[in-house]
């Protein structure tokens, strides 16, 4: 029985299968029929037609490339912008032997082995057929003539007028606008090929790079009629293209200028921010190098100068991590009040060094003066830069706690708007160690990082945004180089993409704003070290206009032996760096910074006239006075005055020996507990 | 041998029994589709010599593909289509076991994740395998349940053709992933499924097409669909491709412009042309007279696999016949509606003209597929 019903089913699924596969045979042989009616329509009825596009005339589609945007700092000097040069250019497929007309081409003009390679990069890279690539930039208007006196010998070849770019400034903006070179095969695959048709220049670095697509520009077209030894009979159709956006930069020439010429032959880094917005006033990185090398392709010799190992022009040293050193006092400090580990009148006795276990740790002061600061509360131990107070701190707040206060700041990552390449620097905790080296954390790593040693790392653009968020009293705006795009348009300004600080007692803001005041303006007293430890060197020196904020720090390239205590003696590449950051006019903040001096030795001494000069450049007129604009309505005559009223009671001179000390001041001893 | 000798246990007596066996029979080769199958791949090697400017290692690699596509083709014939079936689910697993892997290690080329390595193997595709055992499997599953299929069975069939669909298309590879499921797919046409069903499947699709559109779509899917109702709207793009290939056929006329004389080739006007595009060159070249030619081959071999399709002797040959042969259908149409611009722009080649060996290879594993259900115990059923 069973059989049987099989044999039935197997009869009624093959005649279904059967009536399927007879439709499927129909409809594929109907739409084969489709195919042949559509290549009869293509090779018979307009045969004539495309015969004639094909044999006598071809059409061809040229790209006419956007006008790239041009940069502006916010006070509208030009940064980059776009000047007419000649290149010679050539399409392969009119040229027949291309080796043999660039034989000829060297023979007018000159040609270096260099250019001959890169012309073979490029017509391998090339992805458009019929399109022209670049031979030689940058000709005189002597080699023009000789190529259109010679151009029946030169089929393919054509000069073309180009719009190049071009950095009027130079060198003092090469770290933050950075620059345009030449697209790379791999930058094409990232970008749409079509819309680089015709463009032959790419940002590589900085503004220029990361603004790409709204600098770049929409590509337009014209099909036109090429007879077929290339020459163009007539323009059918244009696409007009469509320009780029212009960008205007929170950057201001005359304080990136100022902050070039502070550092002076130093190399170091100047971040200079708008504590209004998040801008980034000047974004400074010394040794630089001229961005215009870069445009139409460096030579291999000018390459070969910026490789230099200790200058390195090409790093950005503003974006790169190093150890903040006492920099990060003041923000520990706040965390030590608001986690309740320290009231401001919490006292430590420093007797030059600490003690934990068996190991002393040695204060900077020791070198000099064996008797340490005596007595110091938060307010001395930031102005006087005492390790001992933050080294009793440390045993008694742990790491975490620093970390998880010094996070909010921004440190231990990149918050900026538009320098992805910015370091993120490195902010201790006992779970980064386990992730990133493998071990438990030891106390004595606690000791380091609160006087910004050790592991601890930040970049200048960090120190100079924690700095900001200081003078704001944590109200955070995201650091950025871009104002707005377009020159009308209104600036861009982002200020709830991260939490505000919040602390228990607002008042705690105004005290270490305070104990930052000190540290550049509280004179000499007649106890021993009351003075701002960068007082000798700011302040007294000629008197501020405004009241700055301020504090050094000078971290260690490596463990320095004991019995260190001039800095002649010790090779230029183990000496310290110096750093000093600042926000001003304190009772209305308007530019909060940090500057980095590469083996400066001495915050105080070195980073903080830099800052002073910055922050003169910028708040102050051509008379030396402050701007109108900067200056705060509701402070009257009387409380300026009050304000210089800090004690100042004896003169620089008279204090030789404290000028002295301060070259080894800070020199935080490292001498690590393992040792 | 052991399975005749049941028969005969059986009492079957076969009619092809007594007719004594071709050298071809016994070789498990059907002549006919071989001889369509050379003349096809001779002439598509002529194409590609012209399209290719004579390069002759692109020609060697061609050839040695061919070679192997062939002793493949020839493996597959010799073994039963029983055998296939039996061993599909456990392809199919490693197939998709395979896919799961490329997301995880494949190798990224052209932007997506579609290639993996083995050891002692080349870096292959396994979409690829897919292609193969997709069908084998889809019809082994109605080959057990009766046909036409009850609704059930549709919908676990669709899954089984959706679930590596889907890993295809992320990695991604749309048109791949389309092409799979259109060969799963007609199995299921093939199996009798209720036509009332199959349009309102196609209601659906087409009424969902906007959304599709708006919400699924990349921007240059988009650009390939505009691109070919208006090539002028991209001309620097993929509209580059449509209107140097309308260019090259039209030019060719009904005779062509000769062997290697193609003007729109031969200067680099035409991109992909040894690939995708090389239908272009040969109708620049051989006119519609040579276009008639392919196709005439075309329909020599797809009325060959519907002919053994419709003559196998179980339902699950004649599903897995009918599908590999109507895919292949679909590979042409495609491929040369796509470069007479009919047909949006989708990555298809050639079928066993463009340069390419994996895309020859799975294709003629179909073909022994082919042959083995043609050549194999004929006898077994009535």
């Amino acid at each position: 029985m069973t059989e049987k019903i099989t044999i039935q089913d197997h009869q009624l699924e093959r005649q279904i299968v059967l009536s399927r596969i007879i439709v499927g045979g129909v409809i594929a042989f109907l739409l084969i029929l489709a195919l042949i009616a559509r290549l009869f329509f293509l090779q018979v009825n307009q045969h004539d037609y495309y015969s004639t596009k094909s044999d006598n005339y071809r059409i061809h589609v040229q790209p006419i490339v956007p006008t790239r945007g041009l940069i502006y700092d916010r006070n509208g000097t030009l940064l980059a912008e776009n000047v007419p040069s000649f290149t010679l250019t050539l399409v392969r497929e009119h040229a027949g032997d291309v080796d043999k007309v660039v034989d000829v081409i060297e023979s007018l003009i000159s040609l270096t082995e260099e250019d001959r390679e890169k012309l073979r990069g490029r017509l391998r890279s090339r992805s458009i057929p019929h399109s022209s690539v670049p031979v030689r930039f940058n000709l005189s208007e002597e080699e023009i003539a000789r190529i259109s006196v010679n151009q029946f010998r030169l089929p393919g070849v054509s000069v073309e007028a180009q719009l190049v770019r071009h950095y009027p400034e130079g060198e003092i903006f090469a770290h933050s606008v950075g620059y345009l070179g030449s697209i790379t095969e791999d930058e094409l695959k990232a970008v749409d090929p079509v819309n680089y048709s015709g463009t032959h220049q790419i940002g590589k670095q900085g503004i220029e790079k990361f603004y790409e697509d709204i600098l770049h520009g929409q590509v337009g077209y014209q099909t036109v009629e090429k007879n077929a030894r290339g020459q163009i009979m007539s323009v059918l159709d244009r696409t007009d293209p469509v320009p780029g956006q212009d960008i205007v930069l929170n950057l201001d020439s005359n304080i990136q200028k100022a902050a070039v010429e502070a550092l002076g032959d130093y190399r170091g880094a100047v971040v200079a921010i708008d504590p209004e917005t998040g801008g980034i006033l000047a974004l400074v990185s010394k040794p630089a190098y001229d961005p215009n090398l870069f445009v139409q392709g460096i030579s291999r010799k000018d390459y070969a100068s910026l490789n230099d190992p200790v200058n390195s022009p090409l790093f950005n040293r503003a974006l790169a991590k190093y150890a903040p050193g006492s920099t990060v006092k003041p923000f520990i400090s706040l965390a030590a009040l608001n986690e309740g580990y320290r009231t401001p009148e919490d006292t430590v006795d420093d007797p030059g060094y600490y003690q934990l276990g068996n190991h002393k740790h040695y204060d900077w002061t020791w070198w000099s003066n064996k008797t340490g600061h005596g007595t110091v509360d938060m307010q001395r131990a930031i102005y006087q830069s005492c390790n001992v107070y933050f080294w009793d701190l440390a045993m008694d707040m742990g790491i975490d706690q620093m970390h998880d206060f010094l996070f909010r700041f921004g440190f231990g990552r990149n918050v900026s708007l538009d320098l992805p390449q910015a370091s993120t620097g490195t902010l201790p905790s006992r779970e980064w160690k386990l992730n990133a080296i493998g071990e438990p954390w030891y106390p004595g790593e606690t000791i380091n990082s609160y006087v910004g040693q050790g592991y601890t790392e930040a970049t200048p653009l960090q120190l100079a945004t924690a700095t900001m968020l200081m003078s704001n009293k944590g109200k955070w705006h995201r650091p950025a180089v871009m104002r707005q795009i377009g020159t009308d348009s209104s600036p861009v300004i982002e200020s709830t993409f991260l939490p505000d600080i919040e602390i228990n007692n607002p008042d705690y803001w105004d005290f270490i704003a305070e104990s930052m005041e000190m540290v550049v303006s509280r004179g000499y007293g007649g106890e021993y070290r009351t003075y701002g430890s960068a007082y000798p060197y700011i302040a007294a020196a000629e008197p501020l206009k405004y009241r700055m904020a301020g504090k050094s720090g000078t971290a260690q390239v490596i463990a320095i032996l004991e019995n260190y205590d001039r800095a002649d003696e010790v090779p230029e590449k183990y000496r310290e760096h110096a750093w000093f950051i600042s926000f001003a006019p304190v009772d209305n903040p308007k530019i909060a910074l940090a500057v980095f001096v590469e083996h400066g030795e001495a915050g105080s001494s070195v980073a903080g006239p830099i800052a002073r000069n910055v922050l003169d450049a910028y708040l102050l007129d051509e008379q030396g006075e402050l701007k109108a604009e900067f200056i705060y309505p509701q402070i009257s005559e009387e409380d300026e005055g009050a304000e210089s009223a800090m004690p100042v009671k004896e003169s620089v001179v008279g204090s030789a020996s404290d000028t002295t000390d301060s070259l080894a001041e800070e020199n935080v001893n490292l001498v690590s507990v393992n040792q | 041998m052991s399975s005749q000798d049941f028969i005969r246990h059986m009492g079957y007596i076969g009619k092809d029994l007594g007719r004594r066996k071709s050298v071809w029979k016994y070789l498990h080769i059907d002549f006919p589709l071989l001889v369509a199958l050379l003349i096809l791949l001779g002439f598509g090697l002529m194409v590609l010599y012209s399209a290719t400017d004579g390069n002759m290692s692109m020609m060697g690699r061609q050839i040695t593909f061919i070679i192997v596509s062939l002793g493949a083709m020839l493996f597959m014939a010799q073994l039963e289509v029983r055998i296939l079936r039996r061993w599909a689910p456990w392809m199919y697993l490693g197939g998709m076991a395979l896919l799961v892997a490329v997301i995880f290690y494949g190798s990224i080329g052209g932007g997506a994740r579609r290639w993996i390595d083995l050891p002692l193997l080349p870096r292959f595709q396994p979409s690829e395998i897919m292609k193969v055992v997709l069908p084998l499997c889809v019809a082994g599953y109605f080959s057990k349940r009766a046909i036409p299929p009850r609704l059930k069975h549709i919908f676990w069939a669709l899954a089984i053709i959706m679930l590596p669909t889907a890993l295809i298309a992320i990695q991604p590879d749309l048109g791949t992933a389309l092409l799979i499921a259109v060969s799963g797919l007609f199995v299921i046409l093939l199996a009798g499924i209720n036509w009332k069903l199959v349009f309102s499947f196609l209601g659906v699709a087409i009424l969902s097409s906007p959304a599709l559109w708006i919400f699924y779509m990349s921007d240059y899917q988009k650009q390939r669909v505009k691109t070919l109702f208006d090539p002028q709207s991209d001309p620097l793009g993929t509209g580059w491709n449509i209107i140097q290939s309308q260019t090259a056929i039209g030019s060719g006329g009904v005779f062509g412009k000769g062997w290697l004389n193609g003007v729109q080739s031969r200067l680099d006007f035409l991109p992909e042309g040894q690939t995708d595009f090389i239908v272009a060159v040969l109708a620049e070249e051989f006119g519609l007279l040579g276009m008639l030619f392919l196709l005439l081959l075309y329909i020599a071999i797809i009325g060959r696999g519907l002919y053994i399709a419709a003559t196998a002797q179980d339902t699950y040959s004649r599903l897995l016949a009918g599908s590999i042969i109507l895919t292949f259908f679909v590979y042409v149409f495609v491929n040369i509606g796509m470069v007479s611009g009919i047909l949006p722009v989708v990555g298809v080649p050639l079928p066993m003209v463009s340069l390419g060996g994996t895309s020859i290879l799975t294709l003629m594993v179909g073909f022994g597929i082919l042959m083995s259900i043609h050549t194999h115990n004929k006898t077994l059923i009535p």
